[in-house]
């Protein structure tokens, strides 16, 4: 057991687990958080993403250990003060889940996307979000919400 | 098969109006009998909806919602009949304690089957409403008129009472034993009209909760040992290693052995710990043999459809045709896999299941923990995709006898490999077709048999004057068949028999020198096959598409229980690579009357961008009973890079009550990918799905013969 302090979500939040395992898990079990989900395990899905430091990476990947002194973004997180941020909005706008079990992976691999590109092109949505699997055939009202969010993105930082 | 009583139910439910179903139904629909059949086995009731005193109303279907939308067409049609603002529709899906008997959530049955009855509960509830407002305000009957939850007099509008107060402080229950008028479709107003899903805010916050997302104190993750292929046999097993872990349990009955930890990960720790041997049967069918082995065992055939007489059909024919069409297996991948939640009290369960099924869980634990269906209390949260492959609850069955055994809830929730290995796959399929053109290009005859697809869309619907289908086996295979499960996929039967008979289709209109859509249409009778094809034509631009090096055009269309749909592609094939890029597709679909348009696309597109799959890309490798694709690097489902742009056509037909639309479209796309195909290369791919090695293959073997 050891103690790995992260920013989860914007609070301060320590924990006393074994280091070795994956954030994925502890997201779900021992801090409750579980719009984070797991469909492959092994990173081949994006279902698990979650931002570390503003990075996209799959939780079911990641030994909690790593994100000791980091800041964790989850889909809990997103929303600031019952605020929608402009992906979440553009999901609803644009029905862009169908089944929602893919949707919290997909809003923030868009989020970390979208922070180092402000304006994409539809071929660069495409090939970021490539590794993001759905199986509902939901990606063409993903790819419209994720260039929806884009503009406004764009917008409010103007 | 309520557990609760009237008495109990109507205590939980509090004052307001109810509409019940009786247990005799009086009526002749498909569905009647299906509610029948579940209250044969008891005297319960169902109740389809309640309007309670706050003017919210509870909807309470036994259908779940699976991604496919039914959360939001199924209160649009509640709202128009009621005449209530659809926001003020709470819906109650999927529990077994509250809502009526549902045979399942599949076949695309949600609208078309429960659909009337509900309309039916709302009709008869409004009429109540109406009379007790005629009481209470003092005006006749026919001067009333009612609007979002509020029934005001025609004549002076201010003169109006809230449903909420109608009902406030009294129960009144009614029982559906007459037909109520329903409003006429030229008066919806919320049926047909688009709508967003209702379930977008739980969706996009990560608050939707799933079968694997719901934590009891005390609770335990159970991973089960599972044999490397399906018939081995454990030899031996060490679980020393395993005991080792702080708060790990172990079951083990048999052959069934499981580890159970207050933390999933450390329950797969602990699995990973226990050293086991196995006897693995010889692997008897492989990938190789399965086509051939699956022609040997195939029992004689049933004709399900046949008209004129063969002989003479050939006869008459100065073109032959005999061709063979090859299905490989095929997974459904949901993204969430089977889970289960169980508790167990005594004699009494209540268990949280991702399932197709809720009642199905209900009769399926009983039976595993011996105890009455009554005392069985299942929950279905949302479904994260099922498409046939839910139907069946093993997860259920294996979490109640773990929570029964340790004496806490427990939660099984499968891992990606073991979703595979467990999956009711699409069946291999084979399908032999003989058929003949005449000196004038009309089909003489057509001898169709497919063995172990299924019956559901063999039946030709084109005009051929003599014909015969015969069907071979079923989808569920049976003993001795497939080395594993099968079962219904997402339009189940309709893919297999689609890819064959439009393939067939086009190979004939090519023979033919025609045109494969004027040949199509050449062969139809029905009117209603011809506008969709016609609508799908308009949209593609099918009589200006200019066909260059390696770009073709396709066509197929199908008949799925009463849904028509055309789906029209654009390919582009590299012939040297194998590689199939999907530009554009096309679909029209008539399903009768649409309730959510938004939804209906919504479905569709799914359906298009899920079939790529199944045409290009999705087999099951195995050895035996060994599944070799334990996750999705082997097994590639379609990504966004191969996303074609694709273009929706609802064809008007609000004369038809509504019929499915979760699956038609989705059975084109194995055919419509194959006939595009051929039109860029001239190269016909009579096995799905087209990998870039079979397409290799094919190119390679018809220049040989050129």
């Amino acid at each position: 057991m050891e103690h790995v302090d992260l920013v989860l979500n914007g609070r301060p939040v320590r924990l006393k687990v074994d280091g070795d395992r994956k954030l994925l898990w502890v997201l779900r079990t021992d801090l409750k958080l579980a719009g984070t989900k797991y469909v492959c395990g092994q990173g081949l899905c994006g279902a698990c993403t979650v931002l570390i430091n503003g990075e996209a990476q799959r939780s079911c990947q990641v030994p909690v250990r790593e994100v000791d002194g980091k800041k964790v973004l989850t889909i809990e997180g997103l929303a600031r003060e019952g605020k929608l941020h402009p992906l979440q909005k553009a999901f609803i706008e644009h029905n862009a889940f169908q089944c929602g079990f893919c949707t919290p992976g997909m809003i923030l691999n868009a989020y970390g996307f979208l922070q180092k590109n402000r304006h994409p092109s539809e071929a660069e949505i495409i090939q970021a979000m490539d590794g993001n699997l759905c199986r509902c055939g939901a990606h063409p009202r993903i790819l419209q919400a994720i260039q929806t969010a884009a503009r406004e993105m764009k917008e409010q930082s103007k | 098969m309520n557990s609760l009583n009237r008495r109990q139910f109507l205590k939980l439910m509090g004052s307001g109006l109810i509409v019940f179903f009786p247990p005799d139904p009086f009526a002749e629909a498909q569905y009647r009998r299906e509610v029948s059949r579940g209250s044969e086995s008891s005297s319960a009731f169902n109740a389809f909806l309640q309007i309670k005193e706050d003017g919210r109303v509870n909807l309470f279907t036994g259908k779940v919602e699976l991604g496919q939308g039914i959360i939001t067409s199924l209160a649009q049609m509640l709202a128009e009949e009621l005449d209530v603002p659809v926001n003020s529709i709470d819906m109650v899906m999927g529990d077994t304690d509250l809502c009526p008997y549902d045979a399942g959530t599949y076949g695309s049955r949600s609208t078309k089957y429960f659909g009337p009855l509900l309309r039916e509960a709302a009709a008869q509830a409004r009429a109540i409403l109406l009379q007790l407002a005629a009481a209470r305000l003092n005006v006749p009957q026919e001067r009333l008129a009612a609007a979002n939850g509020m029934i005001r007099d025609r004549e002076n509008p201010e003169k109006r009472v809230a449903y909420a107060e109608l009902v406030k402080g009294s129960r009144i229950e009614k029982s559906l034993e007459t037909r109520a008028v329903l409003k006429p479709v030229s008066a919806f107003k919320v049926s047909g009209k688009p709508m967003n899903r209702t379930d977008g805010l739980p969706k996009v916050t990560g608050q939707a909760k799933y079968a694997g997302d719901i934590h009891l104190p005390d609770m335990l993750y159970a991973r089960i040992l599972r044999p490397p292929a399906h018939g081995a046999t454990l030899k031996s097993v060490d679980i020393s290693a395993a005991e080792k872990i702080t708060d790990l349990k172990i079951i083990r009955e048999g052959q069934f052995i499981a580890a159970l930890h207050p933390l999933p990960d450390m329950a797969e720790k602990g699995l990973a710990l226990i050293k086991t041997q196995f006897n693995i049967p010889s692997p008897k069918i492989d990938e190789k043999t399965i086509f051939p082995h699956l022609l040997k065992v195939a029992p004689e055939g049933s004709i399900v459809a046949q008209d004129g007489s063969l002989k003479k059909g050939e006869e008459s024919s100065s073109k032959k045709f005999e061709e063979t069409y090859f299905q490989r297996y095929v997974a459904h991948a949901p993204m969430e896999t089977h889970t289960a939640l169980a508790k167990v009290e005594g004699k009494k369960a209540t268990v949280w299941a991702s399932t197709q099924r809720p009642f199905g869980v209900k009769d399926e634990v009983a039976q595993a923990l011996s105890i009455s269906s009554q005392d069985v209390h299942v929950i279905t949260p949302f479904v994260g995709g099922g498409f046939g492959g839910k139907s069946w609850n093993q997860q259920a069955v294996e979490a109640a006898i773990l929570a029964k055994k340790t004496g806490k809830p427990v939660q099984v929730a499968w891992t990606r490999e073991e979703e595979f290995f467990y999956d009711t796959f699409q069946p291999a399929a084979v399908v032999k077709v003989r058929s003949g053109l005449d000196a004038n290009g009309r089909i003489t005859f057509w001898d169709y048999r497919v063995y172990f697809a299924g019956e559901r869309g063999a039946a030709t619907f084109y005009d051929i004057p003599s014909h015969r289908t015969s069907v071979h086996g079923s989808w569920w295979g049976g003993s001795g068949v497939h080395p594993f499960n099968t079962g219904t996929w997402r339009a189940p039967g309709t893919n297999t028999n689609t890819f064959a008979r439009e393939s067939h289709m086009d190979l004939m209109a090519s023979a033919a020198k025609a045109d494969p859509l004027d040949f199509r249409v050449t062969h139809l009778k029905d009117q209603r096959m011809r506008r969709v094809l016609e609508q799908a034509a308009r949209a593609f631009g099918w009589n200006n598409f200019r066909p260059k090096l390696g770009r073709g055009k396709g066509v197929a269309c199908s008949d799925y229980l009463g849904t028509y749909v055309a789906v029209m592609a654009e390919v582009e094939v590299n012939s040297k690579k194998g590689d199939v890029q999907v530009r554009r597709l096309i679909c029209a679909q008539d399903m009768g009357q649409v309730i959510n348009p938004e939804g209906a696309r919504m479905q569709m597109e799914g359906c298009l961008m899920m079939g790529l799959g199944y045409a290009l890309s999705e087999e099951v490798h195995f050895r035996g009973g060994e599944i070799l694709d334990k996750n999705f690097d082997t097994y590639r489902i379609p990504p966004f890079s191969w996303m074609p742009k694709i273009e929706t056509v609802l064809v008007d037909n609000r004369e038809l009550p509504p019929q499915g639309g979760g699956e038609p479209a989705i059975s084109c796309m194995g055919a419509v990918l194959a006939n595009a195909v051929f039109d860029a290369i001239q190269v016909r791919l009579f096995e799905l799905p087209m990998t870039p090695e079979r397409i290799q293959k094919a190119v390679n073997q018809s220049s040989g013969r050129k």
